[in-house]
């Protein structure tokens, strides 16, 4: 239990650090020309097409940690081990999600136990065999997942997402 | 796959948007909530200028912000006619939920009625009526004046006792101050009519006679005494997922030790450590799965009670605790009854005697030996509850414990005696009207209860559901109630009600629509044959509005101003932020069109004398009803009016208004802390003190209730009570509060020990997390429908081997009172022979197994179910996508 706020109390710090990051990366990017931001508005976002990692790096049911679609969105990518719907790679057993609670915000913690996400902030749940659906919890979404490409080389690339970010109103900002 | 709404940006809230209060319309813990709403061809951008939140957008927000939302809490609706953008965000200034947002509370903009993004197009938009075989909608005022025609016919005929009515008492959605009074006023007022029960049991009575006989209303402490108790003991609730803000923003910090800093600046001089806790429960919950979470093991204690033996372990406690020496002795003389009860108070009416604290200590007395006998729990594990509930603290302190139960107690085994040994034990370690201490219910959903008294029903009140079966009542006027999904007996119950109501729709079906007076005539025929001409106002078709000959479309919290009260008795004003869908209206007015109707029926036919009891309903919006009502009527009423609680936003104020801040001291009107008489420290004589029941408040009697001269201009704040009872004066005539002498007599309701010895499996059954009530508005929301396409039925992996099925499977449930259908979910941790079915859903309806059986107050039992369970299929394609994951939270 004692971990459990430990952990919770670091996520916040993490978000905060993340934070600061991008902020400064903002004040930076406010200085260049409005101009050079105009663009056409889509009817969705463009997502970036990310190689996140190789199949080589993946280990069953040990998460990789990693961020899509930029650096202030973290998230884990999962190889299951059995194939699932909506998993990528030769068998397809491959998944992606944000590991940032879309309730309100708390770092989700990997069981490999049961393979579940989940957050010590609300008590949220979610299965990442099952994409991302939310057990037990109180976020309003079942949990953002990636969508996932692996090329012939086994690189693994996220390419979109299902659900909205949490602290974001734009998945890519 | 699991649903996914592939949404990937939102419009932003412009910084100009507007902005109204809302209060969660769900549970009782009304979290505070504001609805931002901006023309529909406008948005705000992400400079911290250009949106409400004044940040920058381009950002990633951190945990807990208040610049986000989710898509469930976005809408375009329709506001005075227009399409607007609606975002419906929790506040994080509301000291209830500190911008906490639940599953259900967080989905309240997208279950609102939308045209453009087609969501609850469920919704009832326009009066229908049976013509031509099937029900087509019509006007406002042909369906009123046939439901009036009909009505007023049968009541001339039989009189009032044969217009039976359902109607809710609450608040929230489908309830309020406003709403409760419409229809208080139209049936206690206008008419008398007795044969009437409300929402979710068959009676007109209160699911807590017990308590307030002793004088303690239930609803007597704060939230932040969850924060400050030394021990929260919890019996039969689970308020992670039914009160769970209230639980994860008070309880849990306590739970934590977070809320030290307040318990020592609020109680300097005595020691504070986190908060230990009892829960009892036969059921392992998420809530104590959290708990041991927070708090650690140690600090948790899970009195695994057998069904229905909560008044065993109740008074085994009251027994250790008395003989330990752990009573507050000064309260219980100075604010406990000096006489002893007698043998002869004890009737149908009042199953137990009210006493004093020796008597109720010699009549209750009970060994943890006996009581482990009965409640299969061990004598250590009891004696250690008495010693976490009441043993001193160090320094020698009056330990504070805070008492909290709901449903588990309520629907269960001997609901009054019950109810009354949990109180004993408050009442004697004096844990009531003090910080951190209370003796409170839960609650279901908020409360609003402003009424005119209607001390006529009598008690107990008339089994309003069995006399329907029994072919009794000419009308019925259904209020936001659906028997078919939340009544005790239902199979029984539905297929009477259909062959009752049949014979009405067969006999409209064969005249002319237009002629009304052959119409009523022939409805009436039918009646008299035995049918029965049902009227029902939801917001939503009910299920047993397929039974209805008329169905009238409200509106809803937030396309009307409503106002109602949580668990704290703290009053808000939900702002309209939008329009009600089509034809719908407030049940508030929609009750006063009813009267106004009557009122020229009975003038038409030369019954003056009953046209003029229907006076008196002019109302043209929901605020001339609060005026009227709550306004006139209730206890502190004076000072409220829409103006001032719209100026104390999502916060507002807690009940009984004793004051407004700045304003007149009135002549007769309190400016203390908390009482409940009309001066501090008064005492209320009469038949107001039948309705001081913390729930409800005090309605002034006589002369003095027009005495009190309050502005009603003005947004001065109301001046509220913060806890009942701190001046240890109590709701009794002599304002001592009473013990209870109420002696363990087994299974109390007729036929339940039968059943117990008959079938193998208790069928234990509640709420679950993700959807709302009987899931009026979930059944039209795909994220909850995905997650649960049928009510989940919790069994032991050992269970499912008997009974030969595997995880998804559907069962039915099946028993003397009849059968059911769930999904079966694999669940390690329940115990063999013991299973927890989702309560009240439309796919599966519990209360169908739930036997006629109730206590003498005619509360029904619907935990103490028992009945076997035999595969019905496979698990269908709808819940090959499912997880059957444990739904229990663990530190990792």
């Amino acid at each position: 239990m004692e971990r459990c706020k430990r952990m919770v109390d670091l996520g916040r710090r993490r978000f905060l650090q993340g934070g600061a990051i991008a902020a400064a990366g903002a004040a930076a990017a406010a200085t260049l020309p409005r101009e050079a931001k105009a663009q056409a508005a889509m009817a969705r976002v463009e997502y970036p097409s990310n190689r996140l990692a190789n199949v080589a790096d993946l280990k069953v049911n040990e998460p990789l940690e990693v961020a899509y679609p930029d650096k202030d969105a973290p998230g884990v990518l999962i190889k299951l081990g059995r194939q699932v719907e909506g998993g990528a790679g030769p068998e397809g057993d491959i998944v992606g999600f944000t590991t940032v609670c879309p309730h309100k915000g708390f770092p989700l913690a990997y069981n490999p136990d049961d393979r579940t996400l989940n957050c010590p902030g609300h008590y949220s749940r979610f299965d990442c065999e099952a994409g991302g659906l939310e057990i037990w919890g109180q976020a309003t979404q079942n949990l953002p997942q990636y969508t996932l490409r692996v090329d012939d080389n086994g690189d693994v690339f996220a390419e979109g997402l299902d659900e909205l970010l949490y602290g974001r109103l734009s998945n890519v900002l | 796959m699991a649903y996914k709404r592939q949404i990937d940006r939102l419009p932003i809230i412009p910084a100009d948007a507007k902005v109204h209060n809302v209060v969660c319309h769900y549970c009782i813990v009304g979290c505070g909530y504001h609805a931002y709403s901006w023309d529909v061809n406008r948005q705000g951008g992400t400079a911290p200028d250009q949106n409400i939140f004044g940040v920058d957008l381009s950002l990633q927000q951190p945990a807990q912000t208040a610049a986000w939302y989710s898509p469930s809490m976005y809408n375009i609706v329709k506001q005075d006619g227009r399409d607007v953008h609606m975002v419906i965000k929790p506040d994080p200034d509301c000291v209830v939920n500190s911008g906490l947002g639940s599953i259900r509370g967080a989905r309240m903009a997208e279950m609102s009625y939308s045209r453009a993004r087609s969501t609850q197009l469920r919704r009832l938009t326009d009066p229908l009526v049976w013509r031509y075989g099937q029900l087509q909608p019509t006007s406002w005022n042909d369906a009123l004046d046939l439901v009036a025609r009909v009505t007023a016919r049968v009541i001339a005929d039989k009189g009032e006792d044969a217009l039976f009515v359902s109607a809710y008492d609450h608040g929230g959605a489908g309830g309020g101050y406003e709403n409760t009074w419409g229809t208080g006023k139209l049936y206690f007022g206008a008419m008398k009519v007795k044969n009437i029960r409300i929402h979710n049991r068959p009676a007109y009575n209160s699911e807590v006679h017990g308590t307030r006989d002793m004088g303690v209303g239930e609803l007597n402490n704060c939230y932040e005494d969850a924060e400050l108790a030394d021990t929260i003991m919890v019996v039969g609730a689970n308020p992670l997922e039914t009160q769970t803000n209230y639980f994860l923003n008070h309880w849990v910090t306590n739970l934590r030790g977070t809320s030290l800093d307040k318990k020592n600046e609020q109680l300097p001089g005595e020691a504070h450590d986190r908060a230990r806790i009892v829960i009892v429960d036969p059921r392992r919950t998420p809530t104590v799965a959290v708990c041991e979470a927070e708090a650690g093991p140690e600090n948790v204690l899970h009195l695994k009670i057998r069904s229905g033996t909560d008044l065993a372990l109740f008074n085994a406690l009251f027994t250790e605790i008395a003989d330990r020496g752990w009573v507050d002795q000064a309260f219980i003389e100075a604010s406990t009854a000096t006489q002893a009860g007698s043998q002869s108070q004890a009737d149908v009416a009042h199953p137990a005697i009210l006493t004093t604290f020796a008597a109720a200590r010699q009549g209750n007395r009970t060994s943890l030996e006996e009581a482990a006998g009965i409640t299969g729990l061990s004598p250590d594990d009891i004696r250690k509850a008495a010693r976490w509930i009441a043993e001193p603290k160090q320094g020698g302190e009056r330990r504070r414990t805070m008492f909290a139960y709901e449903k588990g107690l309520i629907w269960g085994n001997d609901n009054y005696r019950t109810n009354g040994a949990l109180v004993n034990v408050a009442l004697a370690t004096g844990n009531v009207g003090r910080p951190g201490g209370g003796v409170v219910r839960l609650g279901g959903h908020q409360e609003g209860y402003s009424r005119p008294a209607a001390d006529f029903i009598g008690r107990p009140a008339p089994y309003v559901d069995r006399l329907l079966i029994e072919g009794q009542g000419g009308v019925h006027h259904i209020w936001g109630c659906d028997h078919y999904k939340t009544t005790l007996n239902a199979d029984v119950f539905k297929a009477a009600y259909k062959v009752r109501t049949d014979k009405v729709k067969d006999a409209m079906t064969r005249v002319a629509y237009g002629d009304r007076q052959t119409m009523v005539d022939a409805i009436v025929a039918a009646i008299n044959d035995g049918g029965l001409f049902a009227v029902d106002v939801d917001i939503v078709p009910a299920k047993i509005g397929e039974a209805c000959h008329v169905i009238l479309p409200a509106a809803t919290s937030g396309e009307m101003n409503l106002t109602s009260m949580n668990g704290e008795r703290r009053m808000r004003l939900t702002e309209r932020y939008m329009d009600p869908p089509g034809q719908a209206m407030p049940d508030c007015l929609i009750a006063a069109r009813i009267a106004n109707h009557m009122q020229r029926v009975f003038n038409e036919m030369g019954k003056k004398d009953l046209a003029a009891n229907f006076n008196g309903f002019d109302w043209h919006t929901e605020e001339d009803a609060f005026m009227d009502g709550y306004h006139q009527h209730e206890k502190g009423g004076e000072y409220v009016t829409y103006a001032r609680l719209r100026a104390m936003g999502t916060n507002g104020f807690q009940e009984p208004a004793v004051a407004i801040e700045g304003g007149p001291a009135v002549v007769g009107s309190s400016r203390g802390e908390t009482t409940t008489g009309a001066q501090h420290g008064m005492i209320i004589q009469g038949p107001a003190i039948e309705g001081a029941r913390g729930k409800e408040p005090v309605q002034q009697q006589g002369p003095n209730a027009a005495a009190a001269q309050v502005p009603t201009t003005g947004a001065e704040r109301i001046i509220g009570t913060k806890r009942l009872y701190a001046d240890g004066k109590f709701n009794t005539p002599d304002g001592r509060a009473r013990f209870m002498h109420a002696a363990w007599r087994g299974l109390e309701a007729p036929g339940k020990q039968e059943e117990k010895d008959k079938y193998a499996f208790l069928i234990n059954n509640g709420r679950t997390n993700h959807i709302w009530q009987s899931a009026y508005l979930d059944v039209g929301n795909e994220l909850v429908m995905d997650r649960w396409p049928y009510p989940f039925i919790e069994m032991h992996p050992e269970d499912m081997k008997k009974v030969g099925v595997k995880e998804g499977d559907l069962v039915e449930v099946y028993n003397d009172a009849g059968s059911t259908q769930a999904m079966v979910y694999p669940t390690p941790t329940a115990r063999p022979g013991e299973t927890f079915m989702q309560f009240a859903n439309p796919m599966g309806v519990q209360g169908n197994v739930v036997d006629p059986g109730t206590n003498e107050l005619i509360i029904p039992n619907y935990k103490q179910t028992w009945a076997d369970i035999r595969k019905l299929a496979d698990a269908p394609g709808s819940v090959h996508h499912l997880t059957f994951k444990s739904q229990q939270y663990r530190a990792g």
